[in-house]
């Protein structure tokens, strides 16, 4: 593989460009493999590097309906962080941090990995104490928190509303000063040119229309060009979880929900850190071509549409509206939508399944991205080991019959409820 | 903007409803042995299609009774809509 570097930049910058090796190949599928990995997200493809990397496993197809890139990956608002409260989720989160910190020198691809810190603003007394809370449950699990009052985060974000009379007044806010953004599609390039470098067949427009299954092992699969053996396959297809998981005569504790998005037109830079609203559900930052990236809430019914409707948008930015004031100002650049994997505790899974040889990555609502890393190397140490890693053990698909369940947000099973 | 017909007001905007999940799912019934496996199915199992989806909606702006709504969770084109204890 040809290594990115200034030196090599110059180099091919005399010869025009020309000389370029593709990032990736695009092989035609072989009749068997170790591992399939059905989906050619940021998950599927960080789960084949590491499958790879870790565990020497090279024969392994990704299989990818659209083109890799195309889903969540390429569809999210880029925010990394690790400030959960309960110990599952803050320390696999908190590993993936020290994955995305060394991500561009282990992939030899800028994913413009920015800690730039992230506030979450509290808006009563009530949500301070449950802040303080969450921080030191974070400070516990090694992960930075600090609790900031009013005047503090001023000084941070002094555009925000910090008038007398407004409906939710900032009190304080926490911060995890380590979290951040990164480029999304380059951690997509990034993960897919590595994992094709060590011998990953990345097969994309490959629909899977069906498994064999027989005595309660997995086989194989089949798809739109043709089937494909394997002892080990790793479903990693977010919001289509439920349409395969049909396909397995599974029923999952998942429904898929539609995400909407949006970003305005560019402006200077007047945002360094990520901040949340903390009375409602909308977040934001700034990119580095000037844009202001923001979202929020579901639509809140069963969607897989892939675009959004207005009356949430709407929602969502009088909110922004509430926090922000200028932002009133800006003109809308472009808006979208990604389908979503709720589970019914608002954490993700990754574990076996009852079919011997069929794994499980799904459930990531609305935290996705940051999770890549993390989710992309325990899954292949799930697969590889035949079991989860500690990391993941607490993502077990059984928690929900057992009652071990991971409600961070205190949401219940209607997790689509805002 | 969906726009959805309750069966009690009209042709209303999405915005006077909010969404109640999944209508064909069954709580297990009362007074009797309800094994670990049902009460999962019910509480946490959903099969969420692709395609016509029967679910509830409350007008909770408006009439605030719950309905049922045969939505297609692709184009969102609404088929029908149900008192909540009528049946397709």
């Amino acid at each position: 593989m040809q290594k990115y570097s200034v030196f090599s930049l110059i180099k091919n910058a005399f010869k025009g460009h020309k000389d370029w090796e593709v990032a990736w190949k695009d092989p035609t599928p072989k009749s068997e493999y170790d591992v399939i990995i059905i989906g050619g997200g940021g998950h599927g493809l960080a789960t084949a590097y590491y499958l790879a990397k870790e565990h020497n496993i090279t024969k392994v197809a990704i299989i990818e309906k659209g083109w890799i890139g195309g889903g969540n990956v390429g569809r999210n608002t880029t925010i990394i962080r690790s400030n959960y409260m309960h110990d599952e989720n803050g320390l696999f989160s908190e590993f993936g941090m020290d994955l995305w910190r060394n991500m561009s020198q282990d992939l030899n691809f800028n994913v413009m990995f920015s800690p730039r810190g992230i506030i979450n603003l509290a808006h009563s007394d009530a949500q301070m104490n449950v802040y303080s809370r969450r921080g030191n449950s974070m400070r516990l699990n090694g992960i930075d928190a600090v609790l900031l009052n009013r005047e503090e985060v001023k000084k941070i974000i002094p555009m925000a509303d910090f008038s007398e009379n407004v409906r939710f007044p900032i009190f304080g806010g926490l911060m995890q000063p380590s979290a951040g953004t990164a480029r999304h599609d380059a951690v997509a390039w990034g993960y897919a040119r590595q994992a094709d470098s060590m011998g990953v067949d990345i097969i994309q427009n490959c629909e899977v229309t069906g498994f064999d299954v027989s005595n309660g092992k997995i086989l194989g699969i089949r798809t739109s060009k043709g089937e494909i053996k394997a002892k080990k396959i790793g479903l990693c297809v977010a919001g289509s979880t439920n349409i395969l998981a049909e396909k397995l005569n599974m029923t999952l504790p998942i429904e898929t929900h539609l995400l909407q998005a949006c970003v305005s037109e560019p402006i200077k830079p007047i945002l360094d850190n990520v901040v949340t609203f903390g009375a409602g559900h909308f977040y934001c930052s700034q990119s580095d071509k000037g844009e202001m990236v923001m979202g929020g809430d579901l639509d809140g019914y069963n969607s897989y549409a892939q675009r959004g409707n207005l009356p949430t948008l709407q929602h969502v930015l009088t909110e922004g509206i509430a926090m922000f004031p200028f932002l009133s100002k800006l003109k809308m650049l472009r808006t979208w939508g990604g389908i979503m994997d709720m589970s019914m505790d608002g954490s993700p899974i990754i574990d076996k399944t009852h079919i011997d040889g069929l794994y499980l990555n799904c459930g990531w609502c609305y935290g996705g991205f940051k999770a890549t890393p993390a989710s992309g190397w325990t899954f292949a140490h799930t697969i590889a080991q035949d079991r989860p890693h500690e990391l993941n053990a607490g993502y077990s698909l059984n928690r929900f019959s057992t009652g071990h369940l991971i409600d961070e947000k205190g949401l219940g099973t209607k997790t689509w409820i805002s | 903007m969906l726009h959805i017909k309750c069966p009690h007001c009209g042709l209303r905007s999405q915005n006077e409803f909010s969404y109640g999940g999944d209508a064909t799912v069954k709580r297990p019934e009362l007074n009797k042995e309800v094994s670990d496996k049902d009460w999962d199915n019910f509480v946490y199992l959903r099969k969420s299609p692709v395609g016509k989806h029967l679910e509830l909606w409350q007008h909770i702006s408006g009439c605030r009774q719950w309905i049922k709504v045969e939505r297609d969770t692709l184009t969102h084109e609404i088929f029908k809509t149900l008192k909540a204890n009528e049946e397709v």
